[in-house]
């Protein structure tokens, strides 16, 4: 399969002082659905909208099926279908003649009806766009990317702010353009998003890449495959030191641990190694245990674990 | 690199019950225009700004400056001696229509002239004879002191050496209305340019609705193009509401052809649909926006002549006035409207509008900001 976007070491830096974007690569293969996480101001959206040739990147190299925005920029927008975060299309058009309109600018579009269809919008195909609902409005905006047939999508945090049913409409969507051949590049801080929808991942932080990979793998290879969280009792942890915290640490098959919101969380990869020891441990101390829980370790661990802080923190 | 080597792009096929049309080159320029039409016309707003308010101005202004006959001017004679004769002198000569006499002491006579009541004052002359009291500054007032004058020698019996007779003239083409109508075209081209290109373009910029289109194929020209088109649509539909209104309502006579009306109109709109792109080039806000066209027209409405005549502007600044595109207009619209002066004459007021709309074009693509 042909590399669909690459760039090398791209940089943007806003008025010579802002680093937006520090020397990122990335290489997104054809007919994947590749996912950019993080929290906001990371840098996602320069990125992505440097890869769709929207803005010019300070330094680094950006290619499109093999092709540079400096040689063949129109004939690449016949490639791409975006959805930039927060377009607001003209509310005195109707749904239709939005679609139509951006149907138009291309050599071969899709026919609107079809697409109309095919995103659920056909009964508001003749009403105003400032009538619709956020959903109805997001999925517009994802009909104005499809209508022009294109090989890759991008999307900018497409479901911020939408309803959960609306959510899972437009995972649908995005699911069936991949199996019907297409590449999506997608940006969102929706931890559930990138799991379900993205083929492979990269997070990203302060403008560079952390980690990439698939989503199992990132969790497996950073999250450890599970977390147990516990509190216990006589002396709070949250005034305990670094020591007693790493005290913790010497527990069977525990990989690293880390204090939150008052209790500790283990993650761990055979937790059934771990539970005994620990229950042991705290009965050496003469202390209560109050609480704990075991789960799947998930993408928020691996971002927690990478930067030390949760994902929809400002 | 070259094309040989560059790599295989995958096909992709969208399950589709169609199949995939073709657009034509102006596809995109006829959907813009088309779009930016409907968009106009939802927007009632954008209607009675448009069409609506240059109509009532009109008829407003028209209305308010329509000719009326001569007022009588009043006349106050200070009663005493001298004066006794003035009055049934007055009554007796044939302007006495003319006249609104009251006959009061000096006092009374002196507070309602500093009042604006009287245009003039007949006092006794210390030399047994009348004396007149008027204020030179005031047209009316010198307007009576002439007419007083003449009705009294007429009616005391001076015979005119010089034969003559009058005629009166208030036809269409040379009243008020006649000037204000091709001024209000001009101003109405003037807003609805500035206003309907940089409004709309910093509008869509702020939306990013400039970026998702930059983010297309999309020809950026046709959308410029798409944009100045409408403007013509519209200036089409604005000349021809006012001039069928000064037609109808007011009797005017359009002597100049409406092709180069028609063609004067377009050269305004596209100038000040240039000055209107410049303008808006680089703002991110409506409320910048709003503020830089304010500045730019400012001049404009002040010193085009749009409402009265700019000769009364000093001469040194006449040459300045005439470089403004509006007053290129505005005088342009008024020769070939009233005049029937024929395009060829323009020249130098096409020439204006042509230098102030192609370097605000060629600066606009310079400094435009798309996203």
């Amino acid at each position: 399969m042909p590399v669909a976007i690459q760039c090398r070491d791209l940089r943007k830096t806003y008025d010579g002082k802002v680093e937006a974007v520090r020397g990122l690569n990335l290489e997104i293969q054809t007919g994947e659905c590749f996912g950019l996480l993080g929290p906001n101001g990371a840098g996602k959206t320069t990125t992505i909208e440097i890869l769709e040739g929207l803005l010019e990147p300070t330094s680094g190299e950006v290619s499109i099926f093999g092709h540079s925005w400096r040689e063949n920029a129109r004939q690449m927008r016949e490639w791409l279908g975006i959805s930039l975060q927060e377009t607001r299309l003209s509310e005195k058009l109707s749904v239709r003649e939005t679609v139509e309109l951006f149907a138009s600018f291309y050599r071969e579009p899709r026919s609107s009806d079809e697409v109309l269809e095919q995103l659920q919008l056909t009964e508001k195909a003749d009403a105003w766009v400032g009538k619709l609902s956020g959903g109805q409005r997001q999925r517009l905006a994802v009909a104005t990317a499809l209508v022009c047939n294109p090989k890759i999508l991008f999307l900018d945090e497409p479901t911020t702010g939408l309803d959960p049913q609306s959510r899972r409409q437009l995972w649908g969507i995005i699911r069936e353009f991949q199996r019907a051949g297409g590449t999506v590049l997608l940006t969102t801080h929706y931890m559930d998003e990138a799991e379900r929808l993205c083929d492979r991942l990269a997070i990203v932080d302060h403008g560079q890449i952390i980690a990439d990979g698939s989503p199992p793998d990132l969790i497996e290879r950073l999250g450890g495959h599970h977390v147990v969280e516990f509190a216990v009792g006589a002396r709070a942890v949250g005034n305990s030191d670094g020591a007693s915290l790493e005290a913790w640490r010497g527990l069977p098959s525990v990989e690293s641990v880390r204090e939150e919101d008052g209790m500790v969380a283990l993650s761990v990869k055979e937790p059934h190694l771990t539970i005994p020891a620990l229950l042991e441990a705290v009965g050496k101390q003469g202390s209560e245990l109050q609480h704990l829980t075991t789960r799947q370790a998930s993408l928020e661990d691996v971002f927690v674990r990478l930067t030390g802080r949760h994902l929809r923190e400002e | 690199m070259s094309v040989a080597e560059q790599t295989q792009i995958p096909e992709k096929t969208i399950p589709g019950k169609r199949p995939p049309r073709r657009n034509r080159r102006w596809s995109g320029y006829r959907h813009l225009l088309m779009a930016r039409m409907l968009e106009l016309k939802r927007e009632p707003e954008v209607v009675f700004w448009v069409f609506v308010f240059p109509l009532l101005l009109a008829l407003g202004l028209g209305i308010a400056f329509r000719n009326k006959p001569a007022e009588a001017s009043s006349v106050v004679i200070v009663s005493a001696g001298e004066t006794r004769e003035a009055e049934p002198l007055l009554q007796r000569s044939p302007q006495h229509a003319l006249f609104k006499i009251d006959v009061l002491d000096a006092d009374a006579a002196r507070k309602g002239f500093r009042l604006g009541k009287y245009d003039l004052v007949i006092e006794p002359d210390a030399g047994g004879g009348l004396r007149y009291r008027y204020d030179p500054a005031r047209p009316e007032s010198v307007l009576a002191r002439a007419e007083v004058d003449d009705a009294l020698q007429a009616a005391a019996g001076r015979k005119d050496v010089v034969a003559t007779s009058v005629v009166t003239s208030s036809e269409p083409g040379s009243r008020y209305i006649d000037f204000l109508i091709p001024g209000l075209l001009g101003m109405n081209l003037m807003n609805s340019g500035m206003w309907g290109i940089g409004f709309a373009l910093v509008d869509m910029r702020q939306r990013k609705l400039l970026k998702r289109f930059v983010g297309t194929p999309m020809r950026r020209s046709d959308f410029l193009l798409a944009l100045m088109s409408s403007r013509l649509v519209l200036m089409i539909i604005e000349i021809a509401l006012l001039l069928t209104l000064g037609v109808i309502v007011f009797h005017m006579k359009v002597l100049g052809s409406l092709f180069s009306i028609l063609l004067l109109g377009a050269a305004g709109a596209l100038c000040f649909g240039g000055v209107g792109l410049v303008t808006a080039s680089r703002a991110q806000k409506i409320e910048s926006v709003s503020g830089l066209m304010n500045l730019v027209m400012m001049p404009m409405w002040i010193f085009s002549g749009v409402f009265f005549s700019y000769e009364r502007f000093p001469a040194v600044i006449q040459p300045l006035i005439k470089a403004l595109p509006l007053t290129a207009l505005t005088d342009a619209l008024r020769t070939s409207i009233l005049e029937g002066t024929p395009l060829i004459h323009q020249w130098p007021r096409l020439l204006v509008m042509f230098l102030w709309g192609g370097i605000s074009f060629a600066l606009a693509l310079r400094w435009f900001r798309w996203t």
